[in-house]
């Protein structure tokens, strides 16, 4: 009978965190900061219909990096369980925390039983009622769940980006000067990324009961370019 | 609570109903074959037999009933007109002959360009106005973008299909659904049955115990592109109507301030009728049948006929008896 090798435990667990690590940081990244009126998620991604960032329910949104098809699936699995959540209960029992933890539980459990861990970071926000109030919860490939109340960055360079963006950060800035500072601490302001290569998506308080919107090509394009877009003077 | 991961082979995809049966929370069967052989139609559990109690709604040739009666919502229409769709429905609910409830909502916007009107047992449809619109979101956050209105009206009648066993014990639902078709620009009716036939309707429709007789009213009031006051007082009309021939539809209701609910489903969306515009166009349809009333020419009595015995008709008797004898002098 072949005896299997003996693995050390730390070498076993660092090789697939290795491997984890290596193939989300050749994913493109993405940041998410809270502006005035809500949340912002702008990601790098020149696809118009394979989305890095989704709506999960009436103030949630979610954001992959990494492999698709994984972050995919949790988006879809997020998507299940609030809709199944807000009916068994009711739509403000329906919170990012609480699913935060689901993700985190089954993301750890992927990487401690499986063979291959998730070779994806996700991000989990909420916004609240009044500023302040909003969350933002960073879910790394082994389950760890870092809990933000300001900005993110997620995939390769996080920790650059992070720094860049820490750095341009003010409390209260506008939609416009948010957007303008997460594409700088994208690019570190060595290359140019127009807005077609941009998906940006807001959860914006004055949206209704459902608060996200996604901010199409034009308007980021406007954004950028430093004027107030109508659609955002008049709070839609 | 887990997240829910389902293996490839057996994912439910963007149907929420299907999710929901897959976890046992589902009132209505699946609708796809994997949901028909784990999800047994809740119907069978109720008892039924020929020694129960028939709903006085239901009548001895349905076959057996609940054995309690059940909260029944009634008239509800849906007319096209030159910016979409009206829908409006009364407010009352009842139980037997008894009034459930006097400000019950049977029209809901199914979501941002659709709405849908319920008739039937109030509970099954209140359930069924919810899995729906759970539905619309569910799939379009999933699938990323929304069904077609068509796809939209197929999966109701796939809900009304699922509830056929509960519909055969008396707990009928029959919903309305209309909506904005933003591809074709033009407003959309579809109505149902309770086996889930599903048929779309060109211009107008009503359902519900009152159903009749606001059909009638809007047949007689219809004309192509009116506008939205038209539409709202025809509407209004109709439900006037309905609520004049049948005991179950509620009409306004001026002491409480309770009036029935009106929508309009335009380009802009689904957005209900303010009160206040409900009430004046009660208002009007009020002035208009009272002043009809009024003015009425009363029928010629023939003076020859003896009177009945009604001693309060006499005056008028004689009154008419006059005018009959100088038209008999003119000539």
């Amino acid at each position: 009978m072949a005896m299997p090798f003996y693995v050390a435990p730390e070498q076993f667990m660092k090789d697939k965190a290795d491997f984890a690590r290596k193939n989300i940081g050749r994913g493109r990244p993405l940041v998410a900061t809270v502006y005035s009126t809500g949340v912002l998620i702008c990601a790098e991604n020149s696809s118009r219909s394979l989305h890095k960032v989704s709506e999960i329910y009436d103030r949630i949104a979610f954001a992959g990096v990494g492999k698709y098809n994984e972050f995919d699936q949790l988006r879809v699995s997020g998507v299940q369980h609030a809709d199944i959540k807000g009916y068994q209960f009711s739509r403000e029992d329906v919170d990012a925390r609480s699913l935060a933890n689901l993700y985190a539980r089954y993301m750890g459990n992927v990487f401690t039983h499986e063979m291959k861990p998730l070779e994806v970071e996700i991000l989990v926000a909420e916004v609240g009622a009044q500023p302040g109030e909003d969350q933002i919860f960073h879910i790394l490939y082994d389950g760890t769940v870092v809990d933000e109340d300001r900005f993110t960055a997620l995939g390769g360079e996080a920790e650059t980006i992070t720094a860049r963006l820490a750095r341009a950060y003010k409390a209260e800035w506008s939609l416009g000067d948010a957007l303008k500072a997460s594409v700088h601490a994208l690019t570190g302001g060595e290359r140019e990324l127009s807005s077609r290569e941009l998906e940006v998506a807001v959860l914006d308080r004055g949206n209704g009961r459902r608060a996200f919107r996604r901010v199409l090509e034009a308007e980021v394009a406007e954004l950028l370019a430093g004027k107030q877009p109508a659609a955002v003077e008049a709070g839609t | 609570m887990t997240l829910p991961m389902f293996p490839p082979g057996n994912d439910p995809g963007p149907n929420f109903n299907e999710v929901l049966h897959r976890l046992g929370f589902g009132p209505f069967p699946g609708s796809g074959p994997s949901g028909a052989p784990g999800a047994p139609a809740r119907s069978g559990g109720l008892p039924s037999g020929p020694g129960m109690l028939t709903a006085p709604g239901g009548g001895e040739g349905r076959g057996p009933a609940a054995p309690f009666q059940v909260t029944h919502g009634t008239t509800i229409c849906a007319v096209r007109y030159g910016d979409g769709v009206i829908m409006a429905g009364d407010r009352r609910a009842t139980s037997g002959s008894a009034i459930a409830h006097r400000t019950m909502e049977k029209v809901h916007a199914a979501d941002t360009h659709r709405g849908v009107a319920i008739a039937g047992a109030a509970g099954p449809a209140m359930e069924m106005v919810r899995i729906f619109q759970l539905q619309l979101e569910h799939y379009e956050k999933v699938e990323g973008q929304a069904l077609s209105l068509e796809g939209k009206a197929n999966q109701l009648s796939q809900m009304v299909r699922a509830n056929l066993g509960m519909a055969m014990q008396g707990f009928v639902v029959v919903p309305l659904f209309a909506g904005y078709d933003l591809r074709r620009a033009k407003g959309r009716i579809y109505t149902y049955d309770p086996t889930g036939g599903r048929y779309e309707e060109t211009d107008y429709h009503a359902d519900g115990s009152g159903g009749r007789d606001a059909r009638t009213t809007i047949k007689l009031g219809f004309t192509d592109d009116m506008s939205r006051e038209e539409g709202i007082d025809l509407c209004v009309r109709a439900l006037w109507q309905a609520a004049d021939e049948d005991s179950a539809t509620g009409g306004p209701d001026a002491v409480r301030g309770i009036f029935p609910t009106v929508a309009t489903i335009t380009a802009q969306g689904f957005e209900r009728v303010p009160e206040a515009e409900v009430a004046q166009a009660f208002g009007r349809v009020i002035s208009h049948l009272s002043s009809a009333e009024v003015n009425r020419t009363p029928p010629p009595v023939d003076p020859d006929e003896p009177d009945q015995g009604r001693p309060s008709k006499a005056p008028a008797s004689k009154a008419a008896a006059t005018r009959a004898t100088a038209a008999r002098k003119a000539k």
